[in-house]
């Protein structure tokens, strides 16, 4: 088993305006699609959820404020999953509730530092 | 109350005790001493009280007897140490302070003992055999009946585990604060592991399995009643046992014939129990600590409402989405797959259910049975079929014939 990083992007900025009923739903998809991993002992970090202000320092003199302008989509979270291959960590990845708001799921294999 | 009927009484109200404060007194090294000791006690009280009769206290008797035992090998001992210097090295000296039974030293030791009997060097079966030994008092053959097993296998088992012990040097003390949350941890997997022993052992004994679920209770109120561990997870664990027990007089029938959680008579639950269970989990509430307790205290008083609903079965769901992100067990896995089906529809649960992988345990095919009953019944029997061919316990295997004849 490998570790797979989920990277989580959205439109953060330009999301609908929800209702507290809307916004509860979101919360259960996603506490499914992540239990549902869990139940199959295949995660490995649940994750967090990322501020949506940040800076990008690029330089000494090189600080820009985020969120960044230059992308419509931040990062809005991640979390580790474990996978036999990148197929399977991707199949994982189709059940994300991201993908109802016009989100993605970034899928990326962890080379651990030896 | 007859004299035949009191020692055994007192053997299971006293043995700790003293066995508890003795083993505490001469430590690991010697700790066969302190349970001979303990047992000849009672031996003699068996001897003594059919000859003499029934003494005034029977207690304060044995606590004297105990503690003049004791102090009669101490002093042997020293005698035997001038003379020959033999087995015992200085710095296993045993120490010749006063044996103390007072209430507040026997409270001390339990607890002290508890800490080192839950040590992280030694398995956790032998952690529960010696809290069943020591801080219980149960017999070797008891203790073996509870295991599945037999003495020979549990005289090992604890003799080991002594050795272990006595090599790492482990001392009957409390913990110091740094440590404590970490022992703590160590001592609630214990007790959770000898209360499900109780609740979910495969052993026909109920009187037997009952006892272990209430020694566990009782060793869980033993921390509560110590300010420095009457802590969240602690009070979460007690509710969660109070939760489940309050159904130990529903969940069997009078031929001891398993009665499942649906067809329980709920005027058998023990409310009280739940009452406390509620009270137990307000306490664990304080604070901002979500122990796996707490989640599975959550989940056991969601059982104590019978009636199906959304709401009951949506925030069992989550709980056990919660609980499965914390620790993973398969049993959490395939609870979590049944809370969805009744929350989200059994199309859902079973495509969840085909990703478990837990193909050898007879449950996952018993809940891939129960998901498919009145989708396609075919699938559901074939499913049962194979629960029921590797099933171990008459008991579940006669559930799982119940429910491939209501497939009809």
């Amino acid at each position: 088993m490998k570790d797979f990083l989920f990277v989580f992007r959205a439109d953060y900025l330009n999301m609908p305006q929800v209702s507290p009923e809307e916004m509860q739903a979101m919360t259960k998809r996603w506490m499914d699609w992540i239990g549902g991993i869990a139940a199959q002992q295949k995660l490995a970090d649940r994750g967090n959820r990322l501020e949506r202000t940040g800076a990008v320092v690029r330089g000494a003199n090189l600080v820009t404020d985020g969120p960044y302008t230059e992308v419509k989509e931040s990062i809005g979270g991640y979390t580790i999953v474990k996978a036999e291959s990148l197929e399977e960590a991707s199949e994982m990845a189709k059940g994300c509730p991201i993908f109802n708001f016009g989100g993605s799921v970034e899928v990326r294999e962890i080379s651990p530092l030896m | 109350m007859e004299g035949n009927e009191l020692i055994p009484n007192l053997f299971r109200t006293e043995y700790r005790k003293i066995a508890a404060v003795l083993c505490k007194h001469f430590g690991f090294v010697h700790m066969e001493i302190a349970e001979d000791i303990v047992s000849d006690t009672f031996l003699t009280a068996t001897e003594t009280w059919g000859l003499k009769g029934l003494p005034e206290n029977p207690v304060a008797w044995l606590y004297t007897v105990a503690k003049n035992k004791a102090k009669n090998l101490l002093k042997h001992e020293a005698v035997h140490q001038k003379t020959a210097k033999l087995l015992i090295t200085p710095e296993q000296e045993i120490p010749d302070t006063d044996i103390d039974l007072s209430d507040e030293n026997i409270r001390d030791s339990q607890l002290q003992m508890m800490f080192a009997v839950c040590h992280p060097s030694i398995p956790a079966e032998s952690q529960i055999g010696l809290a069943l030994r020591i801080l219980c008092g149960f017999g070797i053959e008891e203790i073996a009946d509870a295991f599945l097993t037999n003495k020979e296998t549990i005289n090992k088992r604890l003799f080991r585990a002594k050795e272990k012990l006595r090599e790492e040097n482990i001392a009957i003390a409390f913990p110091g604060k740094a440590e404590i949350n970490k022992r703590l941890e160590m001592v609630l997997r214990t007790l959770y592991l000898l209360f499900n022993e109780g609740y979910y052992s495969a052993s026909q004994n109920t009187v037997l399995r009952k006892d272990l679920c209430m020694e566990a209770m009782r060793l869980t109120i033993l921390l509560l009643e110590n300010p420095s561990t009457n802590l969240p997870p602690v009070n979460a664990l007690l509710s969660l046992m109070c939760f489940q027990s309050s159904r130990f007089e529903a969940r069997t029938d009078a031929s001891g014939e398993t009665v499942l959680y649906n067809d329980q008579d709920t005027s058998l639950w023990d409310h009280q129990l739940i009452m406390q269970g509620e009270y137990y989990l307000n306490m664990a509430s304080q604070g901002n600590e979500l122990s796996k307790y707490h989640l599975e205290a959550g989940i056991a008083y969601w059982h104590t409402i019978k009636e199906d609903t959304t709401e009951k079965w949506e925030q069992i769901l989550q709980l056990y989405n919660h609980l499965l992100q914390l620790e993973y067990s398969p049993m959490a896995a395939l609870n979590r797959t049944f809370a969805l089906s009744k929350a989200n529809g059994k199309a859902e649960a079973i495509v969840e259910a085909e990703k478990l992988q837990l193909d050898n345990h007879h449950l996952y095919y018993s809940l891939l049975g129960e998901l498919y009953t009145g989708v396609d019944n075919n699938k559901a029997r074939q499913h049962f079929e194979k629960a029921l061919q590797m099933a171990k316990s008459t008991a579940d295997q006669k559930i799982i014939t119940q429910k491939i004849q209501a497939l009809g």
